[in-house]
């Protein structure tokens, strides 16, 4: 795995009036990894993701999120950024291909590369078969894989999700996390996902951050922070019980 | 930008609404048009057809109300209907913050829909009016020259102009308002007010400040004059009037000023009664300039707002 950091984040701070949503975190996103922010409902990751993404101003503090500044150059971040927002929409009188073809505009692909993209993305998340139909009529397993879809049509080097698995049923779950394990591996693209579905961050991260009420309280590989929290001689730790340490103790 | 533009065009012109706007219009116009065309034919059989006969068909009341009355009227609803939800839609199916994240800036979201909806007005005016001109032709067998022509070309700029401030307010009111339910109201709040209270309001605020007495016989000239200058100038405040005086000016030739006979003062009485011709086109938009000037500055200034606030909006997910 490289060193280089993707997204690196000093003393970011989100206050809305006096509540503080981000209060001062600071971290650094390494090429390659797949990284889990989690935390309770509310805890400021969504917000966090925002000022990310340039679609939020951060109060104050400092973040670059590949090589560019978000808040003055949004324009070039969200170039070579992918975005999945939690329950992402769709225009629903659309097919997926008119869904991602608008998206490929907006992106100022020429139709002609597009359309050979459209394809290969639709068949990565193995929606290939479904294009005919109308966005409104999908599950919202196929909705949300879509949305990977979508992100794809740009390709990301970076890409965040926002609850990617919340609302899908078992199977769906589990076709979304191998979906996102794949395009870590075999894309390359550095994935940032927020949840607050243990098990499965567990599954595929490797290192995670945990923020409660607004303050990253831990960050590391879960082996790392098992050790750290529930003492090494423990073999079977699960991240529920490091988060639960952690989220007592805050 | 473009990207946008081309989507927000094809939305609406897929959508239910903007056929049964365009219908509705449609079926309006050539209602009035062959009726007052009809009219038009009986009056001037066996006569010399007066100049600028053509531009009746859009001025002349006939037996319910004229085409300019009708658009002054109801074509704030078209750009209600175009803009209330443009924002708030995509707010509510989850894909504004989808948008957002793309390389674009933010700005030619919101330019995009507006112009986008301000080119489906122009076409729905511009189509109306030509077919209520292919009507009239026929019926009253008169073609337009060209002062009437450039006149109509006014009157259709001045009309896109003022649907396009209607338009503003609603996409306005699209970007404060989370539910597309509350913004379409409160756009309709706002054309109820100005198209009914401003005109009482006047009456109300000019008996207030200077009240005329029905017993009295003998009643103060110049306080039926303050009566007259104050109602007018409340009735100003509405975009409503100002569109009317304007575009009732622009069609008629015969109309020397926006004024009424109250208000002139003896010169200009005397004027009106010496010179019988019709005005050039340059002198009736000199009349109508400071109107035209106020609907510009009115639609520019509530794009500009909504723009600002857009601008400044948070974007949250949820």
């Amino acid at each position: 795995m490289e060193n280089q950091a993707i997204i690196e984040a000093e003393g970011l701070t989100k206050k809305y009036g006096h509540q503080i949503a981000v209060n001062n975190l600071n971290l650094q996103i390494r090429e390659g990894e797949v990284f889990g922010f989690l935390g309770p409902n509310g805890a400021g990751k969504t917000t966090t993701l925002l000022m990310f993404l340039g679609l939020t101003e951060p109060t104050s503090g400092k973040v670059r999120v590949i090589g560019f500044d978000p808040t003055r150059d949004p324009f070039h971040v969200k170039e070579k950024v992918g975005y999945l927002p939690e329950n992402v929409g769709f225009y629903d009188d659309m097919d997926a291909r008119q869904n991602l073809q608008f998206i490929a505009r907006l992106n100022r692909i020429p139709d002609k590369i597009s359309a050979g993209r459209i394809d290969e993305s639709l068949k990565v998340v193995d929606l290939l078969e479904e294009t005919k139909k109308k966005v409104g009529t999908y599950s919202k397993g196929m909705r949300q894989r879509l949305g990977i879809a979508e992100v794809l049509i740009k390709e990301p080097e970076l890409i965040f999700l926002d609850e990617p698995t919340i609302g899908l049923d078992p199977d769906g779950t589990n076709r979304m996390l191998d979906l996102i394990h794949s395009l870590s591996r075999e894309k390359n693209i550095t994935i940032f996902l927020s949840s607050h579905l243990l098990d499965q961050v567990q599954r595929i991260c490797d290192r995670v951050g945990i923020m409660i009420k607004g303050d990253l309280v831990a960050i590391g590989a879960i082996q790392e922070l098992a050790e750290k929290k529930l003492g090494i001689d423990k073999e079977h730790y699960t991240l529920e019980e490091i988060y639960m340490k952690y989220f007592k103790e805050a | 930008m473009f990207t946008i533009f081309r989507k927000e065009m094809e939305d609406h012109f897929s959508s239910i609404r903007f056929l049964l706007i365009s219908a509705l219009i449609i079926m309006v116009g050539v209602i009035i048009a062959s009726m007052v065309g009809m009219g038009i034919q009986e009056e001037s059989r066996g006569m010399a057809k007066p100049t600028f006969l053509f531009l009746w068909l859009f001025t002349s009341t006939g037996k319910l109300f004229s085409f300019v009355q009708f658009i002054g009227f109801f074509g704030p609803l078209i750009g209600i209907f175009l803009g209330f939800d443009s924002v708030n839609r995509e707010r509510v199916s989850r894909t504004l913050s989808k948008l957002l994240s793309q390389p674009i800036y933010r700005d030619s979201v919101i330019n995009a829909k507006f112009l986008a909806s301000v080119a489906i007005i122009a076409i729905v005016l511009v189509g109306i009016v030509l077919i209520i001109s292919g009507l009239g032709i026929r019926l009253i067998g008169v073609v337009p020259g060209s002062e009437e022509v450039l006149r109509l070309v006014v009157y259709l700029i001045t009309s896109i102009l003022y649907i396009s401030f209607w338009l503003g307010i609603s996409i306005l009111f699209s970007v404060v308002f989370r539910s597309t339910a509350t913004s379409a109201l409160a756009s309709l709040a706002v054309w109820i007010f100005f198209s009914f209270f401003v005109g009482l309001g006047a009456g109300v605020m000019a008996d207030a400040v200077a009240p005329i007495s029905q017993s009295e016989t003998n009643v103060d000239p110049n306080v039926v004059l303050k009566h007259a200058e104050v109602q007018k100038t409340v009735s100003l405040f509405s975009p409503m009037t100002l569109y009317n005086d304007a575009t009732t000016t622009i069609l008629d030739p015969t109309r020397k000023t926006t004024r009424s006979l109250v208000l002139m003062g003896p010169m200009e009485r005397l004027s009106l009664s010496r010179f019988q011709n019709p005005l050039p086109l340059l002198q009736s938009l000199i009349i109508i300039a400071p109107y035209l000037i106020s609907i510009v500055a009115t639609s520019f200034l509530c794009f500009g707002v909504c723009y600002l606030v857009f601008m400044r909006q948070e974007i949250r997910a949820v």
